[in-house]
């Protein structure tokens, strides 16, 4: 009985799939143009980018990468805004950032993704999430990102003969200003005169 | 007169030789665990070379320790003998251009491997170093303290056991209670040391340190996952040294190395020599490596480098 339900249910189920496939194609077909700038957050973060599918995140296992709390996801804010492309100084938020990173030669949006505020992109204009930064490092720190994937860059923890465990280049390095800042020494041993 | 003769009699019994015999027949006796001492006093007394203990024999030798410690350190301690996985030849590396001398390393290791807090005992020595006169030991500087490193014109150099292929420390043993496993890792025999430190003189590298005093060592702080021949709580008069974190290292999956783990810079690297993906075989293949004292054709298996 059962079964034979579920033939007959079978038929407009089919015949709903393909209106709405219909529908769904006829809407997409105009392909939304990202300048025009609307709905940017929604439609472009929910149709993934077909000519660079996504690797598999599996290789370099990191850890959450380090926002300043409450500032991520960007769309919760971003999204109600309309993109600025045109390269300015920040003067009403963000302005805590100051760039010591090639400053002068780059802006936010050659990193920061114009029209999907959750992502980054690369030169080729893939999108990236922030979990793979180190694609985007990557590109001018070539040679450091090799030595990073192999474990020699960078601090790399976890089982020595099993899984690793990799820490982002924006661990370590702030985006905005990588060097790596000076640390507190832990104290000196004591001399062996001092020991009683 | 028989009184006199008497006398003379004692006089030859009583001969210097004699003497000698009862006073080191009586400091032996004393040498020995008291009559009414527990058993385990007189099984340690007992206990053969590490390397020549039967497997029921060790079994019983890490038992006998698991209770000993858990009783003092107040906490359940285990104590494993796991022996080297076979075809492992541990390397270590050193990143001289990244190390910023912070002597986390130290402290994480002294953590991980129950040293004596007081009197104080470091197996990781950093030594600051000027750049201009490049890796001059006679120019390290061991007791910097500035308010922060990497302090101007100097860079770091940590020193620790560099796990010779030849290690002179072993050479110079007269009881064969240090030798090097098949692993690489140079380990010593805590309850076979008779704390000559003919050792500490042979190492080049000042790696090894002796307990001149009751280790202190807070049970708070202690690690209860001890390796025989590691981080187990260290008796007063034996030496001790860097193990590759021998309690960590040697199992399947074996986490990395204290200090590899707490390195803010990820300087130090950890590896399988013979394994041609390890990443000690990257760093010896690309980079620009050196190793310590190379006259001395100690052959160490702690590779410094600089990846830039």
């Amino acid at each position: 009985m059962k079964r034979e339900y579920f033939r007959y249910a079978r038929v407009p189920a089919a015949a709903a799939l393909v209106v709405c496939l219909s529908v769904w194609t006829t809407l997409a077909a105009p392909a939304p143009t990202p300048d025009k700038g609307k709905k940017i957050g929604t439609v472009q973060s929910s149709s993934p980018d077909q000519k660079f599918p996504e690797p598999a995140n599996t290789q370099f296992p990191v850890p959450k990468p380090p926002f300043s709390p409450g500032i991520f996801p960007c769309s919760d804010c971003h999204k109600e805004m309309k993109p600025n492309p045109k390269r300015r100084t920040l003067t009403d938020e963000h302005t805590n950032i100051v760039l010591n990173h090639a400053q002068g030669q780059r802006w936010c949006l050659d990193c920061h993704d114009t029209y999907d505020r959750d992502k980054l992109h690369l030169v080729s204009g893939e999108r990236i999430s922030f979990e793979e930064s180190y694609r985007l490092c990557g590109q001018c720190h070539g040679d450091k990102y090799r030595d990073w994937k192999v474990g020699v860059h960078g601090k790399r923890t976890g089982m020595w003969n099993g899984q690793k465990q990799y820490l982002l280049c924006v661990h370590c390095h702030n985006p905005h200003d990588p060097a790596f800042k000076p640390l507190k020494p832990m104290p000196p041993p004591v001399r062996p005169g001092d020991i009683r | 007169m028989p009184n006199q003769e008497k006398r003379d009699d004692r006089a030859f019994r009583m001969s210097r030789r004699k003497m000698m015999k009862g006073v080191a027949a009586v400091l032996g006796a004393m040498a020995l665990p008291a009559k009414d001492a527990p058993a385990s006093v007189w099984e340690s007394f007992f206990q053969k070379n590490f390397r020549e203990l039967s497997p029921e024999e060790l079994n019983g030798v890490l038992a006998r320790l698991e209770k000993e410690y858990s009783e003092k350190y107040k906490k359940a301690v285990t104590v494993r003998a796991n022996p080297p996985i076979e075809g492992i030849l541990f390397g270590y590396g050193l990143d001289l251009s990244r190390c910023i001398g912070c002597r986390r390393c130290v402290y994480a290791c002294v953590g991980e491997n129950n040293q004596s807090r007081d009197p104080q005992i470091h197996w990781i020595r950093v030594l600051q170093l000027n750049k201009e006169r490049g890796v001059d030991l006679e120019d390290a500087e061991q007791y910097y303290n500035p308010e922060k490193v990497p302090a101007k014109g100097h860079f770091y150099m940590p020193v620790q056991c560099q796990q010779c292929e030849h290690p002179p420390c072993v050479k110079v043993c007269p009881v064969q209670a240090t030798w090097k496993e098949r692993d690489g890792i140079t380990v010593v025999d805590y309850n076979w040391c008779i704390g000559c430190r003919y050792c500490m003189a042979a190492c080049p590298y000042g790696a090894r340190h002796f307990n001149w005093k009751k280790a202190g060592l807070p049970s708070a702080e202690m690690n209860p996952e001890t390796h025989y021949l590691g981080n187990r709580p260290r008796p007063v008069g034996v030496v001790e040294k860097c193990t590759f974190c021998i309690q960590r290292v040697r199992n399947t999956p074996g986490r990395y190395t204290a200090c590899v783990e707490i390195c803010p810079v990820g300087a130090r690297k950890f590896g399988n020599l013979l394994d041609p993906e390890s990443e000690m075989r990257y760093i010896i293949e690309n980079k620009r490596v050196f190793i310590l004292k190379e006259d001395l054709n100690t052959r160490p298996k702690f590779y410094y480098f600089y990846a830039t």
